[in-house]
């Protein structure tokens, strides 16, 4: 035991006087990088990490949750995030930015969708999908004795927001909304409804693993315009805003604008960095369903592309 | 029929009208509802404070601007932070990572961690010393179990941070018992503290640890000792109370100091006690695991929470139940050594005991360089059972859905629903004015006031109505966890052989994380109110268990040597004698039944409930310091409230069957 600590300690002495390295960065600080709950942030921040660490960055992951994350980058808590959804988070990243704290690093590359979702064995069911205005025929088929003669309609946890009840008003479709609680419930629900091929309506979104392992598609809704949501007189409700889908848009990168200076290379690397949409997809699909590590797809996806990484980083040669 | 049994049956006739004056008075208020005003109906407006806006604002300036001139509040718990982070990282490095250094390309591990083969044969030396073949054979299985399964690693970096919180918890719970021991006044702040603590849900206060102390295990371990204190400050106080009043005499006839007197007698003659507080810290620290590893402090309970992430139930539940094998095998070996130390034994451990532990651990971790299975078990020999259990609930779920749904659309609609909708409906005045009634009833003016405080705090709040769908998912799982429990512990404790068995099966029950029964919950029930029913049945039915079993099976001999003498029937003897005998124990039962019930709520606010537990959730999640701090303490008004009116009613019913057992002597 005491050898061992001795060898520890020895070790660690040696080690740390031998800085043989191409690139010294520009500060020796750790740059903190957010990592949150769903898998795609979490690769990328890890592939982040795997780069910015091979150059000599010291790395520091800190967990952040997706809307409460705008103090802790104003204040210089958290420096950079590898994903910003529109879809989600598109007005308060807007805000947040405008505030000269917070830098707008460009898109990522893959599309952020997410809408009203069922599986294929449904079309049979519910002739006229995906139109919307067929759900207004076959509410019954969704229904469950608690929600009957409505359908039933999961929506993802009530954190999410989302507003679904205001989109059926706006509609009139006969659907009762109910709240997952996660959003593992929530995809534990559809695996338990695709077993038995039993109706179900649900919330899905991408990238995510489900559209890739359940067979489906996403209800067509008249599309999602900024007129929409202001404007009561656009779309089929000229009464009510919110008649229409979900955001569909971009990901993209996000950083606190006080330390460019500090690593002006490392900034660099994260605007260059850039994903394939269906690249995104298959990573995700190896963690989520194969059950491989983050850490073993993301330094799996370093090895392959070391080339591109290395490009991107080319400041640092 | 004896006349004892008449005491008893005279006596119950004696406190029945009080009930029924205050079941009565409810029942006339609801028959008059129609005629009420309707501010005392719903909570209005105008009466409602924004109590969670000015909590949040005052932690936010307390986590990010308090402090003396330059030196900040947060600068110093930062620093703490970075103190706690340093033993948990050399732990965990020890036992589960290894020593590397560089990152990214440049990754060397330098150190492999401790073998697991030198850590289980030196846990496997020291059971057979302290406790014999049963304890070791069980450490065998168990490391078996965890090496071979592949959850070695994840294990000992759980194993690192519940050890220092155990460590931390225990330290301070000492600490704070002998001080609350010492001094009445401290005690009764320390009792009322502690009493919110360990009922305001952890999520809630989650939001200013992380302001405080920043991401990481030292966040996670700060909310876990939280958590795990209070058993041990309890158990502290009882454990120093119950030192013969003798002994202590002895020593200040022998001239001891005061410390002296704590040192070397008190705490000595008390170590059984203590040891069940600390037997308490561990199952509670490691019913943290989850929730930790949620803030990152990583380890099985992140496994858990990945593997349910892909609905991988059968992985989920391997990753449980290695930490219901941690808090068995923690909480075997601590009962142990704590019986040794009491029955005063000599040192169960031989000289060459400790040598030969260093030489497993040595020798084994040495070896590693040269078999790197001695480190880190092949991922090709790592064996997985998580197919079958897949398998077997897409069987249940293919097989018989509908039968299933049957009962839940049943429960739902005739049972659920209809309750929700009634606590709703019912008046808030008429509640506050029934609840302070039962409490004069049971402990006097004190109690009345005590109560009707506590939900005047939630009325206030504009919690309300999220209370009240609290409290009839609280009730309805209390409800069926009696139904069950009751009767299950009564049959268990008429079988005495069954009880190590049993007492197993419970302790799985509340160490394995309800997450990994949650989700297949709700893949056969779906999302909402009865999957959620399920989830908090299942873990309150533990404790209603465990007291059943207690008060069943500590009924006095001579009680139903006398019942036998009377010629009573079985069901006499069960309904005069053992239910008067043990209701005292069924009630606290009651209590802890719904304690955990309660505790269950934000965990069940992950299928999708709608009441203060799915409040705590959405604060956490938008991060509203004040709206999940308020929520919190809303479910622990709540909690504190069926907590004084149980304790009230238990104590009179102590005395309802002392004063019987008066009675039958004078007669």
């Amino acid at each position: 035991m005491k050898k061992l600590l001795i060898s520890l300690i020895a070790s660690t002495a040696l080690l740390s006087a031998t800085p043989a390295k191409a690139f010294t960065p520009e500060s020796t600080d750790p740059i903190k990088i957010m990592i949150s709950d769903w898998t795609s942030i979490l690769l990328h921040t890890e592939m982040l990490n795997i780069v910015l660490s091979t150059l000599g960055y010291d790395v520091e992951t800190v967990i952040v949750d997706d809307s409460a994350r705008y103090p802790g980058f104003e204040a210089g808590d958290v420096h950079i995030a590898m994903e910003v959804w529109e879809t989600t988070q598109g007005a308060n990243f807007a805000k947040s930015v405008a505030t000269g704290k917070t830098l707008d690093m460009g898109e990522l590359g893959p599309q952020a969708k997410e809408d009203w979702w069922y599986p294929a064995y449904m079309e049979a069911k519910c002739p006229g999908l995906p139109d919307w205005e067929a759900l207004k025929n076959c509410a019954d088929v969704f229904s469950t004795p608690d929600t009957a003669p409505k359908g039933r309609y999961l929506s993802g946890p009530v954190a999410w927001g989302g507003n679904d009840e205001e989109r059926v008003a706006a509609l009139g479709l006969p659907f009762e909304v109910v709240n997952a609680g996660t959003d593992a419930a929530m995809f534990a629900e559809l695996k338990s409804a695709y077993e038995r091929e039993a109706p179900i309506m649900l919330w899905v979104y991408e990238p995510h693993w489900a559209p890739s392992v359940f067979e489906g598609s996403y209800v067509a809704f008249p599309p999602s315009t900024e007129a929409c949501y202001e404007d009561a007189s656009w779309g089929p409700n000229p009464d009510a805003t919110f008649d229409c889908g979900k955001k569909e848009g971009w990901i993209k990168k996000m950083a606190w604008a006080g330390s460019e200076e500090k690593w002006p290379c490392a900034y660099e690397v994260v605007r260059n960095f850039q994903m394939d949409g269906t690249e995104v997809g298959n990573l995700v699909y190896k963690v989520d369903v194969d059950g491989m590590s983050v850490e073993d797809v993301a330094m799996e996806w370093a090895k392959e592309n070391e080339a591109t990484w290395r490009e991107w980083a080319a400041c640092a040669k | 029929m004896s006349n004892a049994v008449l005491e008893m049956r005279t006596h119950k006739s004696w406190r029945f009208p009080l009930w029924a004056s205050v079941m009565a008075f409810t029942g006339l208020c609801l028959a008059l509802y129609p005629l009420m005003p309707a501010w005392l109906v719903d909570v209005p407006a105008a009466v409602v404070f924004p109590i969670a806006q000015w909590t949040g604002d005052a932690i936010e300036w307390f986590a990010r601007e308090a402090g003396i001139g330059a030196f900040k509040v947060q600068d110093l718990t930062r620093l703490a932070a970075k103190f706690i982070d340093a033993p948990i990282s050399f732990l965990n490095a020890l036992l589960s990572e290894g020593y590397s250094t560089g990152a990214g390309f440049n990754k060397q591990q330098l150190l492999p961690p401790l073998s697991w083969f030198g850590v289980t044969g030196t846990a496997v030396l020291v059971a057979w010393r302290l406790s014999g073949p049963r304890l070791t054979l069980m450490i065998i299985f168990g490391g078996m179990y965890l090496v071979s399964f592949g959850l070695w690693p994840q294990t000992m970096t759980t194993l690192a941070s519940v050890a220092l919180c155990v460590v931390i918890a225990a330290a301070a719970g000492l600490g704070l018992g002998v001080a609350s021991y010492r001094s009445a006044r401290t005690e009764t702040v320390a009792r009322a503290v502690m009493n919110v603590m360990q009922t305001v849900p952890i999520f809630s206060y989650l939001i200013p640890t992380l302001l405080l102390f920043g991401y990481g295990p030292s966040a996670a371990l700060f909310a876990t000792v939280v958590y795990a204190l209070p058993p041990m400050v309890h158990a502290t106080v009882l454990a120093l109370r119950s030192v013969p009043e003798e002994t202590r005499e002895f020593g200040a006839i022998a001239g001891c100091t005061r410390r002296q007197i704590l040192w070397k007698i008190e705490l000595p003659v008390a170590l059984p006690n203590l040891a069940i507080g600390l037997n308490q810290v561990v199952m509670m620290s490691l019913n943290m695991v989850i929730i930790a590893s949620m803030i990152g402090a990583g380890g099985l309970g992140y496994d858990v929470l990945r593997a349910l992430r892909r609905l991988d139930i059968g992985a989920g539940l391997q990753a449980g139940l290695a930490i219901v094998v941690l808090a068995v095998i923690l909480d075997r070996l601590t009962q142990d050594a704590a019986h040794v130390q009491s029955t005063g034994k000599r040192n169960p451990f031989s000289r060459a005991d400790v040598p030969a532990m260093l030489a497993i651990l040595g020798g084994a971790t040495a070896l590693s360089f040269v078999f790197p299975q001695l480190a880190n078990w092949p991922e090709e020999w790592t064996l997985t059972t998580a197919p079958f259990w897949n398998d077997a609930v897409s069987y249940i779920n293919k097989n018989f859905f509908d039968q299933l749904e049957a009962l839940r659309t049943f429960m739902l609609l005739f049972v659920m629903n209809p309750l929700r909708d009634f606590m709703l409906a019912v008046p808030w005045a008429v509640v506050l004015a029934s609840v302070g009634l039962l409490g004069f009833v049971f402990g006097r003016a004190r109690l009345a006031l005590t109560l009707v405080a506590l939900l005047l705090f939630i009325v206030l709040s504009g919690y309300w109505d999220k209370a009240m769908g609290s409290v009839y998912l609280i009730a309805l799982s209390v409800m069926l966890a009696l139904a069950a429990g009751v009767p299950l512990g009564v049959w268990i404790a008429a079988r005495p052989r069954l009880r190590k068995t049993a007492g197993l099966a419970l302790d799985t029950l509340q160490t394995l994380p309800t997450l990994v029964y949650l989700l297949p919950a709700v893949m056969l029930f779906r999302n909402g109110d009865f999957s959620a029913l399920i989830a908090v049945t299942l873990y309150a039915l533990a404790p209603m268990v465990r007291y059943t079993i207690h008060g069943f099976s500590n009924v006095p001999a001579d009680r139903l040597e006398a019942a036998d003498m009377c010629g009573c029937t079985a069901f006499q003897r069960f309904v005069h004698v053992k239910l008067p005998a043990a209701a005292p124990t069924l009630i606290l039962g009651v209590n802890q039944t719904i304690m955990m019930a309660l505790s269950m709520l934000v965990i069940a606010a992950l299928v999708g409930t709608r009441e203060l537990g799915q409040e705590v959730f959405i604060a956490l999640s938008q991060g509203n310091t004040g709206d999940g701090i308020v929520a919190g303490l809303c479910v622990a008004a709540l909690a504190l409230a069926a907590d004084g009116l149980l304790k009230a009613w238990s104590t009179q019913a102590v005395r309802g069957v002392t004063n019987g057992r008066g009675a039958r002597g004078n007669s």
